[in-house]
């Protein structure tokens, strides 16, 4: 496997690995764009953009954009967060031209007056898909007041109003400021030709426009607040507890990954052996999420709603023995070799790889190999995780919980 | 447009599968993958909740959740530190046909994994202290359902579409799992956890030689029992709305196809595959891309021993459900009034690419050679496989269309008012 890279005159830069033992070559467009970036009036619009951009362009209608990825049996798809936009298709190595001419086409979308309208109903229609799953709504209601007024606390879909009154010049122009040479990576991984990538990137992404980005960086503030919010037709409780963590370019993440996955792995964790072990909960996991300058630490419960009041108390008891105690040597290696074993499974394939090398580049502006990250999983020490928890206090979390419970006490 | 046959130059296909049959009845599937550092597994023991007692529905899903509590000569909490140390991801799940047993971690970790599953299929404790804690993560999940609608819906199809007892969830019946003793779970384990009819598969960068030799050893002992007699039930009715106060209304259906055994499979898939087989397909195209009426859209070939069907999925917004439906089922419909060429080439063209990319997932090809072995008694070859896709024609699939109209299917809805539906 051999590491490339190159940035074309506009600023667009391009990464790759190549493995000629692949079957199929990932390529992905990672834009710096995301929720965050949006002002109030602009919430949502960084997800509808990631749908209109498979809308069409110049040279393709919105059929168009989906029957050129099927001709070449593309397994292709999108998807936005808080902080990035990624467009990404894995093919068979043949495909590769066709495949960057399509990706790189719709990048540059036409946006449509009438395909914008139809696609608000995509947006609302999956907006109200998310409601009625009781635990994305915990998750967006729990981050938004975690993270208060920091620009993290935006969710990703938006609200059902904020997409109605959302008009297509205001994407246009969000559009404009953001999909800019400088703010995109191109990254791809698998079988593939180097030199051949880097000349078909140039050809069709060279005279995109070049520019500089802003992103406000307030420090985040994490908070410790406790909302119970009733709905009355759930049948089970549903609860997010979150703390703060260290962000994506702390050394410190690794330590993190390591405590996500003592405190609360879906087997054999502190939070398993608490609470889903004993049956007292259907589930009760922990993990780590970091981001651009902030960090969280996100524990979702779900269980039988009489039995809410308690499997806080026993969660937060975990915390703060952990909090208190830190973690043992057993469940440092535990944790090491699971992290590890996944680390290498996930990289195996050539879409999990180019994952991997985007989101190193994003947040670290680096390189790393599977075994280096693998050596530096195994250099976390107990004193880490120790330096961790002083920093990023498990024990005070932000609590909300929604289900059919009017009141609950806080615990 | 894509050529005739999908390959990859310079890289080496699939290596040969390796096969060894036991004289208990477990058969042991291997593909070695030499690209990769990990490898796969995947145990089927036909012990799924079609074998649940009738009095007992749910009783194969408790023995999942209290098989790996204690086995051989560790307690619950040394199996599953012994697990993790192994840096393996496992889950252990009763499906309708089989308990299922699947784990990945590195190759090399991969015997002394197995080694332990021998513990946990052969001597399980079934400690009686465990019973309450996995009946209550059982009622737990089944009251959750409540909370899943998406979920609820196409579990409520197969019931009534699949006769009993195929049609079963593992979920089973309130009722049932709270009557159920340690006694009920102990003699299903004694009497269904079996090797006549046990796949063991796996995938990744794998020995043969010592992996045949350590499965001997393991499970050489492994006592095989009488098959069992399936409990029949009475149809249930095959229409049915569920009221529910939600956003969107959930709409399943269900339709008889062909299964893999039958020499019209690959067409019965095609035909799929140009109702939802990418983005350009049938569905997505004229229910979510023309008319925005939802978010997800899809149909997809489902198979239960000799049963197959399609299976199709919408959830939308209550005020444009009955549209939805409208559509989605007219779609259904127009497939036997014909499909274009382009449309079969983008089918072939996403079969073929996906079966190459298979070839890069341990999980994916551990699954796929149990699948082939239990329906077939043999695995598919590449070269099989892709030359059935390239014998797709549109009259081919258009005539099957025709011939297996969706008019007698079944649907379920579920959402605040039931919507009307051809007779």
């Amino acid at each position: 496997m051999q590491f490339h890279q190159a940035t074309l005159p506009n600023g667009l830069t391009l990464i790759g690995e190549t493995n000629p033992a692949a079957r199929s070559v990932a390529v992905g467009f990672f834009v710096k764009t995301g929720a965050r970036d949006e002002t109030p009036e602009l919430h949502g619009c960084t997800h509808f953009l990631e749908h209109m951009i498979f809308k069409g362009t110049p040279r393709r209608t919105a059929l168009d954009v989906n029957i050129d990825f099927d001709r070449i049996g593309a397994a292709y798809n999108a998807y936005t967060s808080e902080e990035n936009t990624v467009f990404h298709a894995a093919i068979l190595p043949e495909y590769l031209p066709q495949a960057v001419d399509i990706l790189s086409d719709i990048l540059r979308p036409s946006l449509r007056t009438e395909d914008f309208d139809m696609e608000k109903k995509v947006i609302i229609e999956e907006i109200e898909m998310y409601a009625d799953q009781p635990m994305w709504s915990v998750y967006d209601e729990a981050k938004t007041l975690f993270f208060g007024s920091h620009p993290l606390a935006r969710s990703v879909l938006g609200t059902v109003a904020s997409i109605a009154a959302l008009q297509r010049d205001q994407m246009a122009d969000y559009f404009g400021r953001r999909y800019i040479a400088p703010n995109i990576t191109v990254v791809a991984a698998g079988h593939f030709d180097w030199q051949q990538f880097v000349d078909l990137i140039g050809a069709a992404c060279g005279d995109w426009p070049g520019g500089t980005t802003e992103r406000a960086r307030p420090a985040p503030e994490p908070r410790a607040e406790f909302k119970v919010l009733a709905k009355e037709t759930l049948q089970q409780e549903h609860a997010f507890l979150i703390s703060g963590g260290p962000p994506a370019d702390s050394p410190l993440r690794y330590a993190a990954e390591i405590l996500a996955h003592a405190v609360g792995d879906d087997t054999g964790s502190r939070l398993y052996w608490a609470l889903v072990d004993p049956g007292l909960a259907e589930s009760a996991d922990l993990s780590f999420h970091e981001y651009d300058g902030a960090g969280a630490f996100f524990c979702y419960l779900s269980c039988d709603a009489e039995r809410t009041a308690s499997n806080l108390a026993k969660a937060l008891a975990v915390f703060r023995e952990v909090q208190a105690e830190g973690l043992n040597a057993e469940e440092l290696a535990i944790a090491k070799s699971k992290i590890g074993s996944r680390l290498v499974r996930g990289n195996e394939r050539p879409m999990g790889r180019m994952q991997s090398l985007g989101f190193h580049w994003t947040y670290l502006n680096s390189y790393r190999p599977i075994d280096a990250e693998l050596e530096t999983l195994d250099r976390v020490s107990l004193d880490d995780v120790r330096q961790l928890l002083d920093a990023h206090p498990l024990n005070e979390p932000t609590i909300v919980a929604l289900g059919p419970i009017k009141e609950i006490a806080r615990p | 447009m894509p050529r005739t046959d999908l390959q990859v130059e310079d890289v080496p296909l699939a290596a040969p599968i390796l096969i060894e049959q036991f004289p208990n009845g477990l058969t042991l599937l291997a593909e070695p993958m030499a690209t990769v550092r990990s490898a796969a597994f995947n145990f089927l023991v036909p012990a799924g909740c079609m074998h649940d007692p009738p009095d007992r529905l749910g009783l194969s899903a408790l023995l999942a959740e209290m098989i790996s509590r204690g086995a051989g000569s560790r307690s619950s909490r040394e199996l599953m530190i012994a697990f993790n140390s192994l840096g393996l991801d496992r889950a252990e799940s009763s499906g309708t046909l089989h308990l299922r047993l699947a784990g990945s971690t590195l190759a090399r970790n991969l015997i002394p994994a197995l080694e332990l599953y021998a513990d946990v299929i052969l001597r399980p404790h079934l400690p009686e202290a465990e019973l309450e804690p996995a009946q209550e993560l059982a009622l737990q999940e089944l009251a959750g359902l409540e909370d899943e609608p998406r979920q609820k819906v196409l579990l409520e199809v197969k019931r009534r579409h699949f006769p009993a007892p195929l049609g079963r969830s593992h979920h089973g019946v309130a009722e049932h799992i709270e009557a159920t003793t340690i006694a009920d779970v102990r003699s299903f384990w004694e009497r269904l956890v079996q090797p006549r009819g046990a796949i063991l598969s796996v995938a990744g960068s794998i020995e043969w030689q010592p992996l045949r030799d350590a499965v001997s050893r393991l499970f050489s002992a492994w006592e095989p029992q009488p098959e069992p007699p399936l409990a029949t039930a009475p149809p249930l009715p095959r229409r049915e709305h569920l009221t529910k106060t939600t956003q969107q209304t959930q709409i399943g259906i269900a339709y008889p196809s062909v299964p893999i055994t039958h020499p019209d499979y690959y067409t019965a898939v095609g035909a799929v595959s140009v109702l939802s087989g990418g983005m350009s397909a049938r569905l997505f195209t004229e229910v979510r891309e023309k008319r925005g009426l939802c978010y997800a859209v899809w149909a997809s070939h489902q198979m239960l021993r000799e049963h197959a069907c399609v299976f199709c999925y919408a959830g939308t917004t209550n005020e444009r459900a009955q549209e939805t439906l409208d559509v989605t089922l007219a779609e259904l419909a127009r497939l036997g009034a014909g499909v274009e060429d382009d449309e079969v080439a983008r089918v072939q063209a996403g079969m073929k690419s996906a079966l190459i990319m298979q070839e890069e997932s341990v999980g994916a090809r551990a699954g796929s050679l149990a699948g082939d072995w239990y329906y077939l008694g043999r695995v598919r070859s590449l070269d099989e496989i892709q030359a059935q896709v390239n014998g797709l024609t549109a009259d081919r699939i258009a005539e099957f269309a025709r011939s297996h109209p969706p008019c007698d299917y079944t649907l379920v809805t579920i959402g605040p008012k039931p919507l009307q539906a051809p007779a």
